[in-house]
């Protein structure tokens, strides 16, 4: 996931800006509080609870910028994990002004025992204790003005989630940067030679005076419903289930409308070519190639990427994914891999290039590589809009959306199966190894909140990921319309290309044209069912309205049901996109890894393909 | 009656108090990061579905831990 803030270097108002550093335990909300002081701008497809590299943005207070630098959640400066060390690195290296280390309110003590060990690095430190609505939920009483006087620096008290407090954040950091109030870390927290012990004691003796009430906070029914022992699984398999429902039943009448839309918008176009006497090469390149591809992406993909994303922002902002890895924590043990890669494994239901990123919240390298190498065995969204017109193909929408949803559930538990097999087949060859050890917390659930949630999805991913998506339509679109009106000695290069991957495609029980949707859509997976319909409908005009008539079209095209199993098949398994093969080389730093990368689930598809082809003879 | 235990054999439902941290290295430091050190409080919350790992309160978070870790930590508890 590369981040949008990153790349944009600052303008020259900005590049002499103040910079605030923002440090904290994982889950204190820092990154909510990022999203508030930089009204959300600038930190375009973060994964909220896993900033897993710094994010930067910038937010203006009395007429002044100031650039925000969001570190990645670290429990200690003192250590030498990843994530320590860029905290550390960051700064030892003075770039940041002031250094806001963000506490939970709910969990002074531990997150006291950071802001001691920041405070010892530098002395430019404002401490924000957060989520204080939650503590007041919990009964917990903090005296901040006492906590201040105690730790000799700033103290500021906010609620990141609805806003409280961001003023007095601003107010208290422009004091520290324009000299006007100085922080001066209290006698004890400057003393070096503390073991790390000793700061905890400090930090637990500082909690003990300014905190009140909060004890005997007793294990909720939400709690023991979702991770229970018998409920925890079928919870799982049913939240599943209702998200694809949701997105099956809702997406299908947004989709026949947008490609109706479409259809419409390019039949003005084509009259405007014609009345403009546009040559056919023109009018077939930008038409048939560029504008059928586009709209077919955008139609396809847009309403359940509209639906699915939220949903599933909501079940993170709840606290279910942290959940998920800890009830499948054990087979991920069995298998030598680490819990943790459930998490990396649900962003890559997001995308895979996401999930590869997110890795990184793995300690162990061998056990990182294996979440990498796997992640690409669950079906990213890309995927899922293809998956559930195959689906449709295949029960030709009889049982309604249930029906839809339960084969669509069936696909994800194949792949989250396979990525056990994988797991497992790597720990015991390539990767050998003992399963580390690991701590994983579990927040407390959040109210999610759906509206911002709503926004944020939709901004932050939908767009995003159809932006792509988009982008890479266009040329590839150009390409297929090249490809099918070039003729040489008679045959169109498709044509060609297809009869030249007829037996490798129908061994597989796909076809040559299937094969080479697969291989044109590489730069993205939404392409490729866009891609076989030009191929098989001849790219005349566009006749498909939504994915009933899409279905159609396939039909037509001599598909049966074995065709479109195989088709899911491969689907689910087979190379990575052109964005997840980068992201996999940057976060491994090696082609061999890339190459395995992309080996692995191809292998797979091609096994199951070849299975399904010689065990159901069609 | 008092106890002496390893974490892992701490009943749920039961607060214990750290006698003695045998994890060293990486898994020792994140331990005590995480506010555990002799003498800290424990409570065993509850049981993943498969039994391990299972999830801790300390110091008002909760954490998972796996049982290969929590054998590692000694409590004493009544």
């Amino acid at each position: 996931m590369s981040r949008a803030a990153e790349s944009r270097a600052p303008s020259p108002a900005q590049a002499d800006a103040p910079v605030i550093a923002l440090m904290g335990n994982p889950n204190v909300g820092k990154s909510t509080l990022f999203n508030r002081l930089t009204h959300l701008r600038q930190h375009t497809g973060n994964w909220p609870g896993k900033t897993v590299e710094s994010a930067s943005g910038v937010f203006t207070y009395k007429g002044r910028p100031y650039r925000v630098v969001d570190l990645p959640g670290t429990y200690s400066v003192l250590g030498k994990s990843p994530e320590e060390q860029v905290a550390v690195d960051y700064i030892r290296s003075g770039e940041a002004q002031v250094v806001v280390v963000v506490c939970d309110g709910t969990c002074l003590e531990r997150n006291l025992n950071l802001a001691l060990q920041v405070m010892r690095l530098t002395s430019r430190v404002v401490v924000c204790v957060n989520l204080l609505d939650e503590a007041e939920k919990k009964h917990i009483r903090i005296d901040l003005r006492r906590l201040e006087s105690l730790l000799g620096v700033p103290v500021v008290g906010t609620a990141a989630g609805s806003g409280d407090g961001i003023g007095a954040l601003q107010e208290a950091l422009r004091l520290v940067v324009d000299g006007f109030s100085e922080p001066r870390p209290a006698v004890f927290a400057r003393e070096g030679g503390q073991t790390p012990e000793e700061l905890v004691r400090a930090a637990e003796r500082l909690a003990a005076q300014v905190q009140e009430g909060g004890r005997g906070v007793r294990e909720g029914r939400l709690e023991r419903l979702l991770t229970g022992r018998w409920t925890a699984f079928p919870v799982m398999l049913l939240l599943l289930l209702t998200v694809f429902w949701l997105t099956i039943v809702g997406a299908n009448v947004p989709s026949a409308l947008l490609q109706r839309g479409f259809d419409r918008v390019g039949a003005w176009l084509r009259a405007a070519f014609s009345l403009l006497r546009a040559p056919w090469w023109l009018r077939g390149a930008l038409l048939d190639g560029v504008w059928e591809t586009v709209a077919r992406v955008v139609a396809v993909m847009l309403p359940p990427m509209a639906i699915f994303f939220p949903l599933f922002t909501l079940l993170e902002d709840l606290g279910y994914l942290p959940r998920v890895a800890y009830a499948l924590d054990r087979p991920f043990a069995v298998c030598g891999a680490c819990g943790k890669q459930s998490l990396s494994m649900c962003m890559g239901f997001g995308c895979n290039a996401a999930g590869v990123v997110g890795c990184r919240i793995i300690d162990s390298p061998r056990e990182r590589l294996i979440a990498v190498l796997t992640n690409s065995f669950v079906p990213c969204n890309g995927r899922f809009p293809a998956l559930i017109t195959l689906i449709l193909l295949l029960t030709g929408g009889r049982g309604g959306g249930l029906v839809s949803a339960s084969a669509l559930t069936a696909c994800v538990l194949l792949g989250i199966a396979m990525t056990f097999l994988a797991s497992r087949l790597l720990s015991r060859t390539v990767l050998r190894g003992v399963p580390s050890s690991f701590t994983l917390e579990l927040p407390p659930f959040r109210r999610p909140r759906v509206a911002e949630v709503i926004v944020r999805s939709m901004l932050d991913r939908t767009l995003f990921v159809l932006g792509r998506a988009a982008a890479v339509a266009a040329p590839a679109g150009l390409a297929i319309w090249c490809m099918r009106s070039v003729s040489v000695g008679g045959t169109s290069l498709m044509t060609a290309a297809a009869a030249f991957l007829q037996p490798a495609g129908a061994a597989l029980g796909l076809s040559g044209t299937i094969l080479l949707a697969f291989l044109l859509g590489f730069p993205a997976n939404e392409l490729v069912i866009p891609i076989i319909l030009m191929m098989t409908s001849g790219g005349g005009i566009g006749t498909e309205s939504g994915m009933a008539d899409t279905v159609r079209t396939l039909l037509g095209a001599g598909w049966n049901a074995r065709t479109a199993v195989c088709c899911i098949l491969f689907f689910l398994f087979h190379w990575p996109c052109s964005t997840t093969c980068l992201t996999i080389r940057r976060e491994t730093g090696s082609t061999v890894w890339t190459l395995a990368a992309a080996a692995l689930p191809t292998a797979f598809g091609i096994l199951l393909c070849a299975a399904v082809r010689l065990i159901w003879r069609g | 009656m008092t106890e002496i235990s390893s974490l892992d054999s701490l009943p749920v439902g039961r607060p214990g108090i750290v006698t003695e941290i045998r994890a060293a290295g990486a898994m020792g430091r994140r331990l005590t990061d995480l506010g555990m050190i002799v003498g800290t409080e424990v409570c065993r919350v509850h049981r993943s579905p498969f039994g391990d790992p299972s999830a801790y309160r300390i110091r008002g978070a909760v954490i998972a831990l796996r049982r290969s870790t929590a054998g590692e930590i000694m409590v004493r508890w009544e």
